[in-house]
């Protein structure tokens, strides 16, 4: 099997490849929920079932095809940092990384699939793909959830389907969700319509990590909230359509900025590679924002020899869990903000920044608001 | 924003649309963890709440029998103990399952198993506590099929060009349209 350091110096797949609409969509994520039959779930169980569970099926689950020379641990054999790395990678959940005892996780070598055992459910199985490609994310959990079945007794029932610990996950099990990157819907204030008619759909909006909103980076997760009462093709179009519908609501958007507030954007731009490749010391959020802002030069050829995947890695490497990875110790949040700005400047060496611009015929107008000025 | 449970600066924005009604709570980071919000699971809180020593000794109430989970502790956690409890507490599940999602009855995946051969089964000694389960599962219930009327194909079809054309205060109209001539479940 794949070591931790082996797993962690490479990028993700979907770190490296580019999707439909790779530009605005981040990520498609789907995951399924799987419970054994005739045995409790992980969280009404002792410690001893979960064990025992987990030495029972964890082989089953390493020997699957796609698994195989895989990344497989268990939590006992786990740091809090290396589980935190693992989050911010998106591979376990951050309920399943507070565990220790009875739970592991299975990590294919391409980080497409990661199969978490004794979550809230016995399994959880996630694919990931780079940009909007919900149905390429089911394919593979579909395939190893096919195999694992021939192989392990799933509690499913004909009328209510796959049994869940949480009535809310009944059914298909399925959760697809998509991370989006919307600076300018932000720059230009329609995001919270955006968001609001996104949720009268029935689906569900956050931030990146479940945290903020507005406040960071621009990156927003949606995901479908029914599991019943629908197949996964047809959650799965449903939503790839609402996504198209917020895509294109982007690039509008975009094509506005850039048409009708270029002086803004272009300060913006330039104002954020400043701080990124010359700073000292920056906090997590002052980071992220700055890095959408770069993104957003990139994907606008603002910026000279900017590679989305740069940046998109530059959003892993800045993380807490990931500085004190690099540092091989805990690093108190000082510590943290200073090594965050080491590695910005460090990175954005070889890029050219915005200073080749074309001039700006533009008159400066009246710019909407910049997410930094408060 | 100021968070709706502290006065710390909210950070979450959760709107959700529950039947047609929507809500919108904001809360700060440490108020979301501690309501579960961010979390995709509330695993911790099952852990917190219960363990299987504590088990109510009220002896009118349900409890699974696979499992000895009680009906206050899925009220208190909204959580099932294990796959039998959804044929333990059936009674009022369809009521809870039709506020929570678009259908009560499952169209989605099935395993080969089901009409097919059963898959292999693990071992089962190690696990001493979990009874083995005899019971048979529910009855079927009678869910007509759901009506199709053309006007409601003609609605999705409305749906998808608002959907398509970005119209989302349409496409909530037209969805709650389509929820009403389609009832989901028979009334009772």
């Amino acid at each position: 099997m794949m070591r931790f350091a082996t797993l962690i110096k490479n990028p993700a797949d979907w770190m490296k490849g580019a999707g439909p609409h790779s530009e605005i969509v981040m990520t498609s994520r789907v995951r399924l929920a799987r419970n054994l039959r005739g045995f409790p779930f992980p969280g009404f169980s002792q410690e001893r079932q979960r064990v025992d569970l987990l030495e029972q099926v964890r082989p089953v689950v390493e020997q699957l095809p796609e698994m195989r020379d895989g990344y497989s641990e268990d939590y006992t054999e786990l740091s809090k940092i290396r589980k935190q790395v693992l989050v911010e990678r998106h591979l376990v959940s951050r309920e399943h990384a507070a565990r220790s005892s009875g739970c592991a996780v299975v990590v294919d070598r391409k980080q497409s699939i990661s199969i978490m055992i004794n979550e809230e459910d016995h399994f959880r199985i996630q694919g990931i793909r780079p940009g909007l490609s919900l149905h390429s994310a089911y394919e593979l959990v579909d395939r190893v959830d096919t195999e694992l079945e021939s192989a392990l007794p799933f509690a499913f029932d004909s009328k209510l389907g796959y049994l869940t610990a949480c009535p809310t996950n009944l059914g298909t099990g399925m959760r697809a969700s998509v991370m989006l990157h919307l600076p300018a819907l932000v720059l230009t204030e329609q995001i919270n319509p955006v968001i609001k008619a996104v949720g009268k759909i029935g689906l569900a909006v956050r931030g990146l990590y479940g945290e903020g909103t507005e406040a960071l980076g621009n990156l927003f997760q949606i995901s479908n909230q029914h599991t019943l009462g629908e197949a996964e093709p047809e959650i799965i179009a449903q939503i790839e359509k609402v996504i198209e519908g917020v895509v294109r609501s982007e690039q509008n958007a975009r094509a506005k900025l850039k048409e009708d507030h270029q002086t803004m954007l272009q300060d913006q731009v330039g104002r954020a590679f400043a701080i990124l490749r010359y700073a000292h010391v920056l906090s997590s959020k002052e980071a992220l924002n700055l890095l959408s802002m770069l993104r957003l030069g990139a994907d606008l050829d603002l910026v000279g020899n900017c590679d989305r995947s740069l940046i998109d890695m530059m959003l892993l490497e800045i993380q807490p869990a990931h500085l004190q990875l690099n540092a091989a110790r805990e690093l108190s949040p000082d510590e943290r903000d200073s090594m965050r700005a080491e590695i910005t400047r460090a990175r954005l060496q070889s890029i050219d920044g915005p200073g080749s611009f074309p001039p700006s015929q533009s008159t400066p107008g009246g710019p909407p608001s910049a997410p930094n000025d408060e | 924003m100021k968070c709706d449970v502290c006065e710390n600066e909210a950070s979450v924005f959760l709107t959700q649309i529950i039947n047609g009604q929507m809500t919108t709570v904001n809360l700060c980071e440490s108020c979301s963890k501690a309501k579960g919000v961010t979390e995709e699971t509330g695993f911790g809180l099952a852990e917190a709440f219960l363990s299987p020593t504590q088990r109510s000794e009220d002896s009118m109430e349900v409890v699974c029998n696979a499992c000895g989970f009680t009906a206050s502790q899925l009220k208190k956690i909204g959580r099932m103990g294990c796959p039998e409890c959804y044929n333990s507490f059936r009674e009022g599940l369809d009521g809870l399952l039709r506020n929570m999602h678009k259908g009560t009855r499952h169209v989605g995946k099935r395993p080969m198993s089901v009409g097919g051969t059963a898959p292999q089964l693990l071992p089962r000694q190690r696990t001493s506590v979990v009874r083995e389960e005899t019971s048979s599962p529910p009855p079927p219930m009678p869910v007509p099929a759901p009506a199709q009327p053309s006007d409601v194909s003609k609605l999705r079809a409305d749906l998808d060009l608002a959907v398509q054309e970005e119209r989302y205060e349409d496409a909530a109209k037209l969805k709650a349209e389509i929820e009403r001539l389609q009832p989901k479940a028979p009334s009772q």
